[in-house]
């Protein structure tokens, strides 16, 4: 190997952890950040050969214009909040569940058991608490099943709850063209859910979304002020020192894990006799990979994943419109939101750090 | 039956290309420590951009009254493929390494974000060719099946080992160099020393934050072509909307099969890609295809689960795999 000679010189940039930061400073960063990263995006738009400020009123508009798409939008905020709660869970013992996508899909089977086949034995109420319960035991469960294995032999969870999601997938795929096809249908598809049987709507949307405004405070309270929540933040923190006070991390992760799994069937219940009324491949419709996002974004604060999660349902409702006016596909808002995380996940090194020119002196104090 | 093996075997080897050059190039990544989870946005990023530099190489030249020719769009196609797969990377590499963003989360974002990428794309020079976007009958011919003088006339072995498409050796030459790489070559032992513990491999004067950029830009470009075979081979050179989904997290998977050994790779990308596309060569009376779906990933997490019992020390990834780099903080 060539061996340089080192000169001692000055970079030209370097940089210094701030000592603290205030949280006004912290919020101008991340404004900043986030007017840059539409900035981007409008650039795009610009080289499509559009108008960037009127595509992004469009959106708005897509969105909120009327009570017709008002309520759209809410009905995909709905899942995306939930989801995001349950991902923060594991997330915040840093455990990667990236398998809500399939816990959502479970779910929505569970509840597809009693939804699609017992609606004439129970009447409504009895019903739906079962649907409910079903959902989420069984997203519950299949998200314990990484969490044992990760508690007994540290197995990669990552990509197990990655392969959970393909699983579930295939086994809708199935329930689809087999036993539970249609009858009379040719095209492979799930029976609708019987009218009766689906969730009452309170202004506009299904009820799901008191439900989750009520998740949202339940799960801040939980992270705060329980002895479990602290729990989690510890061993988020380290594995180590969780075992050093004495908590005993293998249960933390198997509750946690399935309190997280547990909200993500839920999501599939509601998803299932709330918004669609069948069970179909696009059930959880990538709403497992945009709540981690969500998630991160609010810093695994639930209010904070309040806000991130109706303006995410905005651009996706909005781009819908965005097609219709534009003729720009849909996908735009999987673009933007990409667009709009990364600048999100690197200006938080621009409030961790400062960067100081190469001459300029430090000023200290 | 031997027929049925036989034509099962090519399938396997057509239909896990695409995965061995998503996990080589995800294997190079990892070698430096960096857990890039946005494989399957980098070859979505690969498949598009591959498709659209194709597919503007040959309206440029039938617009000037030339005939496009074959291979001059093929090699556009693969710089192109991996230039984009490369970019996607750059950015996961700005963020993490310079930045120090959580490894997880920019790669999902790298994932979210390459999927729009392609999707958008697809359909927007779709939407200005008129419908969808193909590429010539030239192009097409390019990606076919090779006929290699007397090797392809061999029989029996000419049809398994060399009638395929030229990418199927590419990606083996590949996996063959990342081979020696690894295990012959200075910079390749300084990479993987860079992957186990950076900071004694800091302390012995390696720039880390140099091999790290490139291990992940170059791995990135891999997977960016890996991308490109699957819309030029796989769907024929038509955009297909999420044609890629699913196929890169699979390529992820394949490292953790194949134990970070690009050589070992090879064959497991044979298996993985057996076991995609089984359903249409082998019938089990009573089991449905869509069962057959669940094997590569019922399979991933099995082999997940008996490697972290055994906790092998050989075979295991890159230690400091997924944990960024603070120099200060040895």
């Amino acid at each position: 190997m060539k061996v340089k000679s080192t000169q001692i010189k000055e970079p030209l940039l370097r940089m210094v952890k701030r000592d603290a930061v205030s949280p006004k400073k912290a919020w101008e960063i991340r404004a900043i950040a986030f007017l840059l990263s539409l900035v981007t995006g409008g650039l795009l738009i610009l080289v499509l050969g559009h108008n960037p400020l009127s595509v992004y009123k469009s959106m708005v508009v897509g969105a909120w214009g009327s009570k017709t798409v008002m309520y759209e939008t809410v009905k995909l905020a709905v899942p995306l909040l939930i989801t995001a709660i349950g991902i923060s869970f594991a997330f915040k013992m840093k455990f990667w569940n990236i398998g809500a996508e399939g816990q959502i899909l479970v779910g929505a089977v569970a509840a597809g058991a009693f939804g699609l086949f017992t609606a004439h034995i129970f009447p409504k109420l009895p019903l739906v608490i079962l649907m409910l319960l079903a959902g989420m035991a069984a997203g519950g469960l299949y998200g314990l099943l990484p969490a044992v294995c990760k508690a007994k032999w540290g197995t990669n969870e990552t990509l197990f709850t990655l392969m959970l999601n393909y699983i579930a997938l295939a086994f809708i795929k199935y329930l689809m063209n087999g036993p539970w096809k249609a009858p009379g249908s040719s095209f492979p598809k799930i029976a609708m859910l019987v009218p009766g049987a689906r969730l009452t709507k309170v202004l506009g949307v299904h009820w799901g979304w008191i439900l989750a405004l009520v998740l949202v405070v339940a799960a801040y309270f939980y992270f705060n002020k329980t002895k479990q929540g602290y729990e989690i933040a510890v061993v988020g923190e380290s594995n180590d020192t969780a075992r050093y006070a004495g908590i005993n991390v293998s249960k933390v992760f198997m509750r946690t894990m399935f309190l997280s799994g547990a909200l993500c069937g839920l999501v599939g219940m509601l998803q299932f006799s709330g918004a669609d009324y069948t069970i179909t491949e696009g059930t959880a419709g990538g709403v497992g990979f945009t709540a981690i996002t969500v998630a991160w974004l609010a810093k695994m604060n639930p209010y904070g994943m309040l806000i991130v999660s109706i303006f995410i349902a905005m651009l996706e409702r909005g781009s819908n419109t965005i097609q219709t006016n534009f003729k720009i596909p849909a996908s735009a808002s999987d673009l933007l939101i990409g667009i709009i995380l990364f600048f999100m996940l690197g200006c938080e090194f621009f409030i961790t750090y400062r960067l100081i020119l190469r001459g300029k002196e430090e000023h200290h104090g | 039956m031997a027929s049925t093996l036989s034509s099962l075997f090519v399938a396997a080897v057509l239909a896990g290309t695409p995965l061995l050059l998503g996990a080589l190039g995800e294997i190079l990544t990892e070698k430096s420590g960096n857990m890039n989870l946005g494989v399957e946005g980098m070859m979505f990023m690969g498949a598009i951009t591959g498709l659209a530099g194709s597919y503007y190489y040959e309206q440029a030249v039938t617009k000037s009254g030339g005939a496009p020719s074959g291979i001059l769009s093929a090699v556009i196609a693969l710089l192109v493929s991996f230039l984009a797969g490369a970019f996607g990377a750059l950015i996961y590499s700005f963020l993490t390494i310079s930045l120090r963003a959580n490894q997880n989360v920019t790669g999902l974002t790298l994932t979210i974000f390459g999927t729009g990428f392609g999707n958008f794309f697809g359909e927007y020079i779709g939407l200005k060719a008129g419908g969808y976007v193909a590429v010539s009958g030239t192009t097409k011919a390019a990606f076919s099946s090779l006929r290699i003088p007397v090797l392809s006339d061999i029989p029996v072995l000419g049809k398994l080992l060399f009638q395929y498409n030229w990418l199927v050796y590419f990606a083996i030459i590949i996996a063959i160099l990342m081979t020696w790489f690894f295990n012959k070559s200075r910079t390749g032992l300084n990479l993987r020393a860079v992957g186990e513990d950076p900071a004694t491999a800091d302390a012995a004067g390696i720039n880390i934050a140099r091999y790290k950029y490139t291990a992940t830009i170059v791995g990135g470009g891999i997977c960016g072509i890996g991308g490109m075979y699957m819309s030029m081979v796989t769907t024929s050179g038509v955009w297909v909307h999420g044609c890629v989904t699913g196929y890169g997290w699979l390529a992820v998977a394949l490292v953790i099969f194949a134990t970070w050994s690009p050589a070992k790779g090879v064959f497991v990308a044979l298996v993985f890609g057996g076991l995609t596309i089984m359903r249409m060569y082998v019938n089990i009376p009573g089991l449905p295809a869509q069962i057959y779906d669940m094997f590569p990933y019922v399979a991933t997490i099995i082999v997940l689960i008996v490697t972290s019992m055994r906790q092998s020390k050989e075979h295991a990834q890159p230690k400091s795999c997924g944990r960024n780099y603070f120099r200060e903080e040895r």
